[in-house]
């Protein structure tokens, strides 16, 4: 190997592990000044804390919701536009980019003002509001995802192939055509996990109680507790992202995975 | 392939235009009504008093002061971290993807890379609070080895705007090293041996090959890290809510109690908009060129 390469791996790899032992160090340090490291007490806060576990389920079902809607949303019109409709690639490729031009903080700011004074159960409930922004959030994954998903595949031949031994348009959909991109989808549905459970400006904005919002409060109030919540925060993403990798070594599954909550 | 779905009616002789389409309807009420809507609504907002009468004021208002402070601290920080993070991406990904570099690296890195792009915000600060806060980890270590960070190099703070850089960085060289990998690829062994059989130096091959070919991935790579800093919020609030950079200023219309004109925080937003849009105007050909290289 080049000296000059190994040095920058060094420092690149100094750069990025250091926070992440300082993050260990701290989450292991006792509440009291003076006394030596180690304690798992920080962790045993974070389990015996009921806004932990109300916050985490709250992200939880939100990341479901938006994974289901985005794929409802999604499956149907990238199949149709892998066999009928090529023409409509460009615009809905043009669509998953918007968010890069239009960011959450500024998708925020007009989502408030679009829909105040709807109905509370859309307006007052993460629900309504936070799913249907992060559903918005969650475009370019599954958008680079799905298109590489279908276009790994033969849509127009499998399509046939299921028509022509008298498949309706429902069989077809889900037992040829979904079985053959689930791997890109999963992809996509991991992304979106990592990206709703990390997700803090819009919740910030619209004052919803999520996870995010939760590690933000507690990082103001409590230092040593804080360590063990980011830690564990770390793993959820890392796991998530880890998965995507597994899964994203079969077929298809190769999408963009670029840039996320911030 | 497409031609094929759209095969004449046997009878009829005519293309038949399946209602196919309509499946793509609720995608696309979807976008109007989440995407649209609201983009419009703010830029409308923007150019709104309080009684929504037409008004440039608020966009006037962009400029001055506090405002427009606001704007070069967002531009300094975007610029200065997706100038870093694409100088040390790009050295860090050459470093990995170079002759004699053993291959587990490069793949150890791309798979790091796409874990740390996606990571930022309130963890991302606490890791630099951990590392280099009053009590942080590498600052423990200065201070016993009787070198105080805090007095021997004060303009340094990790709640400073220094400090948000260097956090940002941690997002955005990743994301270069992800974005300019496949770039480096493109760079061919073949061109490499026929330069130095034309008997290219070392330079030479990077002065009339290797840099040409790479500037458009480059530059576009730097427009998206741009952009990625200058959209950034959570890691710049967890650090210091005080911040003058324009996220945090929507933001404290918003959380704060200081929401006695919306259209500002409009306008406010309607500024980072155009920003983007003309960054992405920016992008699109830089694009279309690096992907001449691609084949």
């Amino acid at each position: 190997m080049a000296p000059s390469a190994f040095v920058w791996l060094l420092l690149a790899a100094a750069y990025f592990l250091v926070p992440l032992y300082a993050t260990l160090e701290f989450s292991l340090k006792e509440n009291k000044v003076g006394t030596p490291c180690c304690t798992l007490s920080n962790y045993s806060w974070v389990i015996h804390n009921g806004d932990f576990w109300h916050t985490i389920k709250i992200s939880f079902l939100l990341a479901i919701e938006t994974i289901v809607i985005s794929l409802l949303l999604f499956v149907p019109t990238m199949y149709l536009v892998h066999l009928k409709l090529p023409r409509l690639r460009p615009v809905i490729a043009f669509m998953a980019l918007v968010p890069f031009v239009v960011p959450p903080i500024v998708m925020v700011v007009g989502l408030l003002r679009t829909f105040r004074g709807t109905p509370h159960w859309f307006y007052g409930e993460p629900w309504g509001f936070l799913a249907a922004a992060y559903v918005i959030l969650a475009f370019p994954y599954m958008f680079f995802s799905l298109d590489a998903g279908f276009r790994s595949i033969d849509v127009q031949t499998l399509t046939e192939a299921s028509q022509s031994l008298g498949a309706k348009w429902p069989t077809t959909l889900f037992r040829v055509i979904l079985p053959n991109i689930r791997s890109a989808a999963l992809a996509a549905s991991f992304l979106t996990l990592a990206i709703v459970l990390g997700e803090f400006t819009i919740a910030n904005l619209a004052a919803f109680h999520t996870f995010p919002i939760f590690l933000q409060y507690v990082n103001e109030s409590q230092g040593f507790p804080a360590g063990a919540l980011t830690l564990l925060s770390f793993l959820i993403t890392w796991g998530a992202m880890l998965s995507l990798l597994v899964v994203g070594r079969k077929r298809g599954a190769r999408g963009a995975a670029i840039a996320g909550a911030r | 392939m497409a031609a094929q779905a759209l095969r004449p009616d046997p009878v009829s002789g005519r293309r038949r235009l399946s209602l196919g389409w309509l499946a793509t309807l609720p995608f696309f009420a979807y976008v109007i009504a989440f995407l649209f809507v609201p983009a419009v609504s703010v830029m409308v907002g923007a150019f709104q008093d309080k009684a929504n009468h037409a008004t440039f004021f608020n966009v006037h208002e962009l400029l001055q002061h506090p405002y427009i402070d606001a704007y070069w601290g967002s531009l300094r920080i975007s610029l200065i971290t997706a100038v870093a993070g694409a100088l040390f991406g790009m050295l860090v990904a050459y470093a990995a993807v170079r002759d004699g570099t053993p291959r587990w690296i490069r793949s150890v890195l791309t798979t790091f890379s796409g874990v740390a792009a996606n990571f930022g915000g309130i963890p991302l600060a606490f890791a630099f609070i951990a590392t280099l806060g009053p009590l942080g980890l590498v600052t423990t270590w200065f201070r016993n080895g009787g070198y105080d960070l805090s007095v021997r190099w004060p303009q340094f703070q990790l709640f400073s705007e220094r400090g948000v850089e260097l956090a940002y960085i941690y997002f955005q060289l990743p994301l270069m090293v992800l974005v300019i990998a496949p770039a480096l690829d493109g760079l061919k062994r073949e061109w490499r041996e026929a330069a130095s059989n034309l008997g290219a130096k070392g330079w030479q091959f990077w002065r009339y090959v290797g840099i040409p070919v790479l500037m458009p991935s480059f530059l576009g790579a730097f427009i998206l890290l741009f952009g990625n800093a200058f959209a950034a919020y959570a890691t710049a609030y967890s650090l210091n809510q005080g911040q003058n950079i324009v996220p945090i200023l929507i933001g404290n219309y918003y959380t704060g109690n200081v929401l006695d004109n919306p259209h500002l925080a409009q306008a406010l937003a309607f500024g980072m908009f155009a920003v983007l849009a003309v960054m992405m105007l920016l992008y699109i050909p830089l694009q279309r060129r690096a992907a001449r290289w691609a084949k």
